[in-house]
C-alpha cells in the first residue's frame, strides 16, 4: 500500500492542481500564439482580456441566478460563457478597430503594436476593476467536488486522501474538448487555412485572394472564445479576481514562447511543461519519499528543490534559458 | 527637497488655517490585500472626526477634513508617494495610518520623520515599532504582536496541540508575528513541524500547502490576512492536509465566513479586542452611522483619529508639532476618562486647561511612542459565528 499512498499524495497535492492549471494556461497561451502568428505581435493584454471577459461572464451568471437558472449541480457559469465570448468578440473587435487597425495599415513595427497592446491592457484592467471591484469574487456554484478527501479516504481505506473538485475536472475536460475543435478548425475548414496561410505568408496570402480583415476578425473571434473560456475555468477553479488574471501573463506567455511561438501545439506542450515545472520544482517531496523510502531511511528534510515563493521565478527561469538556448522553442516557432 | 517639503507644508497649510480648516490624513491600504477591512477602518477614523465637527468646539469652531490616500499595504514606494502627496499638496497636520507594518515603517521612516508629520497607526502590530526611534512621531493604537504570540501560542498549547505547522503572510507583519508565536511556543514545550511564508492574493496555494502537508502536524496556525490566509485554510482543510487551525487577528472578518465557508467551523483566534463600556458605545454609535464597527480594527481607527484631533486640541494649534507632543498627554492618565460618544465633552475640558485620559473603544493606554497595551479576545468559529471564549 505504500506506494500507492505516495501516488495518491503527489496526484493530491500536485498532479490534479497542476494538470487543472497547466489546462488553463494552455487555453491562454493558445490565444497568444494565434494573435502573434496572425497579427504579429505580442498580445500584452491578454491577461487582462481574459479577466474582462471572465468579468462578463460573471455578470452573466449572477444574472441567470437571480432568475433561478442554473444546471444543478455544473456551475451556471458554463451558461453564461457564450454570453461573456459574445461580450469579448465585441470588445477584441472594437480594440482591433479602435488602436491595432491604425497601427497595422500604417506598418508599424511589431514593438509598436505590444506597446499599443500595453495600453488596451491599462483601459482594460481598469474597466474589470470598474465593475468587479479589486476583490475576490467567488462565482463557482453547484456542486463543489466529485469526490472530497474524506469520501476518498473512506472509500479506499488509504491513509492518504485525495480531492477532485468540479472544477478541476470541467476545466481539463472543456480544455481538451477545445483543443481538439481548434486543430479540427485550423487543419479543416476554409477560415482555418486561410488563417495558417495568412499566418505562413502574408503577400502570398493577400495575393491568393484572401481578405485580410475577415482573417483578424475570425482571429479576435477565436481568441475571444478561447479567453473567455481560460478565464472562466481559472475563476472557477481559483476564484477571480483581476490581478491574479495580469499575473497569469508571465506564464502564459512563458508557454507560448517555450513551445515555439505560433505553434498551436508549441503552446499547449508549453503550458503544461510550464505548470508542472512551477508545482513540481517548488514541491515538499518528503511525504511522498517518506512512503516509498524503507523504513529508517524516510528523509528528514523538506525534499524541495525551490522555496514555495519561488514558483514565479521558476517561470522566468523557464522563459530566460529558452530564449538564451533555443529561441525558437520546442516546436521551431517564430523567434521573437 | 525637505525644504521645498517644508515650504510647501506650510503654503497648503496657511491655506488651511484661513479656512478654517484642518485637515488630517487617513492612508490606509485601500486596495490591496486588505483591502476588504480599509474602508470600515477609515469609516471608524472619520465617524471620529465628524463627531469632533459636530460639535463645533475643536480648535474654536474649526473642522476637520479627512484626506484619504492609498498605502496599498504592500508597496512601500507607493505608500510613501501617497503619504508625500498628503502632506505637500494637501497640507495634513497628522496622519492616520498607515496600516500594514511594511508600509507603515516604510511611510514612517522615509517621509513622515523628515517632515515632522505625526503619526498613529490603528493597525501597524510589527513588535519592530516597539524599539524604532521615531523622534516621538509615532503611536500606535494596536498592541504589539509580540504579546499577541504569546497569547495565542498559550491558546493553542492549552488546547492540546504540541505539533502544529506554522504560515504567515510574507511581510513585516506576518514576518514579526510569526517569529514571535514560534519563540513564545517552543519556549512553553511545543515544537513547530514547518514555517511557510505565503503571498497575497494568489490564485492557488496548493504548493504552500503541500510543503506544510508534507511536514505534518496537529494543527496549521495561518497569520495572515483574510485573503490570502483564508485561501490557505480553505486549501488546507479540502486537500486534507489539516481538520484544525488556529488564526492571528488579520485573519478576522465576516468576509473569512463567507469565503471560507465549512472549514472554518472550531478555527480559534485571537484580536485586538476591547470590551466594556468604551466598545459597547463604539458599536451603538457606529450602527447609528451606518459603519461596519465590527469590522477588525475599526475601533481602533477610531480612537486613533480621535487621538490626533484631542492632542491638537490639548496643544491649542493644529501644527504636527503640537499634535505630536501632546499624543501622550491625552491618552493616558491623569485626567477624565473620555469614552467614544464623548469626546465634546473632552475638547471642552482640554479647551479650559484641563486634562484628558482618552479611553476609547480599545482602553487605549498608550507606552510610550511606538507602544501600546492591549487586550485579546480569543474567539471560536461556531456555525458560521465568532463566538467568544475569554479575554486574554
Amino acid at each position: 500500500m505504500e506506494p500507492l499512498n505516495a501516488l495518491v499524495s503527489v496526484t493530491n497535492f500536485m498532479l490534479i492542481p497542476a494538470f487543472a492549471y497547466g489546462s488553463q494556461l494552455a487555453l491562454g497561451a493558445l490565444g497568444i500564439t494565434l494573435i502573434f502568428s496572425i497579427l504579429r505581435f505580442a498580445h500584452f493584454a491578454h491577461g487582462d482580456t481574459m479577466a474582462l471577459g471572465t468579468a462578463a461572464v460573471i455578470g452573466g451568471t449572477f444574472f441567470l441566478q437571480a432568475q433561478g437558472i442554473g444546471l444543478g449541480g455544473l456551475p451556471t457559469a458554463l451558461l453564461a460563457i457564450p454570453f461573456g465570448i459574445l461580450v469579448m468578440v465585441l470588445y477584441l473587435l472594437a480594440a482591433d478597430k479602435l488602436v491595432y487597425k491604425y497601427f497595422r495599415q500604417v506598418k508599424a513595427k511589431p514593438l509598436t503594436l505590444v506597446m499599443a497592446s500595453l495600453g488596451v491592457m491599462f483601459v482594460t484592467n481598469g474597466i474589470t476593476r470598474l465593475f468587479m471591484g479589486v476583490g475576490e469574487t467567488r462565482f463557482e456554484d453547484g456542486q463543489r467536488f466529485l469526490f472530497t478527501v474524506r469520501e476518498f479516504r473512506e472509500f479506499t481505506g488509504l491513509a492518504e486522501g485525495m480531492a477532485l473538485r468540479s472544477a478541476q475536472a470541467i476545466t481539463i475536460i472543456t480544455a481538451l474538448i477545445v483543443m481538439v475543435v481548434l486543430f479540427w478548425f485550423l487543419t479543416r475548414t476554409r477560415a482555418g487555412k486561410s488563417m495558417r496561410a495568412y499566418s505562413d505568408n502574408e503577400d502570398l496570402a493577400l495575393l491568393s485572394g484572401i481578405n485580410p480583415e475577415r482573417v483578424v476578425m475570425i482571429t479576435w473571434t477565436i481568441t475571444a472564445i478561447l479567453l473567455v473560456l481560460a478565464g472562466t475555468l481559472y475563476g472557477l477553479d481559483k476564484g477571480f479576481r483581476p490581478f491574479n488574471y495580469f499575473q497569469l501573463l508571465l506564464p502564459m506567455f512563458a508557454a507560448a514562447i517555450l513551445g515555439g511561438l505560433g505553434s498551436p501545439i508549441g503552446a499547449i506542450v508549453g503550458a503544461y511543461v510550464v505548470a508542472f515545472a512551477e508545482m513540481g520544482i517548488t514541491f515538499a517531496w518528503r511525504r511522498v519519499f517518506s512512503y516509498l523510502m524503507p523504513e529508517g531511511l524516510e528523509p528528514t528534510s523538506m525534499m524541495q528543490l525551490l522555496p514555495v515563493d519561488y514558483k514565479f521565478a521558476v517561470t522566468f527561469a523557464i522563459l530566460v534559458i529558452v530564449l538564451l538556448f533555443r529561441p525558437t522553442g520546442i516546436f521551431k516557432g517564430k523567434v521573437l | 527637497m525637505k525644504k521645498l517639503l517644508l515650504a510647501s507644508t506650510a503654503l497648503a497649510f496657511s491655506a488651511g488655517m484661513a479656512l478654517a480648516d484642518v485637515k488630517m490624513g487617513v492612508l490606509l491600504g485601500f486596495t490591496g490585500p486588505i483591502e476588504s477591512i480599509t474602508p470600515h477602518m477609515a469609516d471608524g477614523a472619520e465617524m471620529a472626526w465628524n463627531e469632533i465637527n459636530e460639535s463645533g468646539l475643536f480648535l474654536g469652531g474649526q473642522s476637520i477634513t479627512s484626506v484619504r490616500a492609498d498605502s496599498t499595504c504592500v508597496d512601500s514606494s507607493a505608500a510613501q508617494a501617497a503619504a508625500e502627496r498628503m502632506i505637500s499638496s494637501d497640507g495634513v497636520v497628522a496622519i492616520m495610518g498607515a496600516d500594514c507594518s511594511g508600509v507603515t515603517m516604510a511611510v514612517l521612516q522615509n517621509v513622515a520623520m523628515s517632515a515632522g508629520i505625526p503619526m498613529i497607526s490603528p493597525s501597524a502590530t510589527s513588535p519592530a515599532f516597539t524599539t524604532t526611534d521615531s523622534n516621538g512621531l509615532f503611536f500606535r493604537t494596536a498592541p504589539s504582536d509580540a504579546r499577541q504570540g504569546v497569547v495565542l501560542a498559550g491558546i493553542v498549547l492549552e488546547r492540546g496541540f504540541n505539533e502544529v505547522a506554522l504560515t504567515y503572510t510574507n511581510n513585516d507583519y506576518g514576518a514579526g508575528f510569526a517569529n514571535a508565536f514560534e519563540a513564545a511556543f517552543i519556549e512553553m514545550g511545543g515544537t513547530i513541524t514547518s514555517k511557510v511564508a505565503h503571498e497575497e492574493a494568489r490564485g492557488d496555494y496548493s504548493a504552500e500547502v503541500g510543503q506544510l502537508a508534507a511536514a505534518g502536524g496537529d494543527a496549521l496556525v495561518i497569520l495572515g490576512y483574510v485573503d490570502g490566509g483564508g485561501s490557505m485554510l480553505r486549501t488546507a482543510y479540502e486537500l486534507g492536509a489539516f481538520e484544525n487551525f488556529f488564526m492571528g487577528d488579520g485573519m478576522f472578518g465576516d468576509e473569512l465566513v463567507a469565503s471560507v465557508g465549512e472549514a472554518l467551523e472550531g478555527t480559534v483566534g485571537t484580536i485586538p479586542w476591547a470590551s466594556g463600556e468604551g466598545a459597547d458605545r463604539f458599536h451603538e454609535m457606529a450602527e447609528a452611522a451606518g459603519v461596519q464597527g465590527q469590522s477588525s480594527y475599526t475601533r481602533e481607527s477610531y480612537d486613533a483619529a480621535a487621538l490626533l484631533a484631542l492632542a491638537a486640541q490639548a496643544a491649542g494649534e493644529a501644527t504636527p508639532e503640537g499634535i505630536a507632543a501632546n499624543i501622550l498627554n491625552v491618552a493616558n492618565e491623569p485626567g477624565e476618562p473620555i469614552l467614544p460618544g464623548e469626546l465634546a465633552r473632552g475638547l471642552e475640558i482640554l479647551a479650559a486647561g484641563g486634562e484628558v485620559n482618552y479611553m476609547g473603544a480599545t482602553n487605549v493606554t498608550l507606552v510610550g511612542p511606538g507602544e501600546a497595551a492591549g487586550f485579546y479576545r480569543e474567539y471560536v468559529v461556531e456555525n458560521g459565528e465568532f463566538v467568544t471564549v475569554q479575554f486574554h
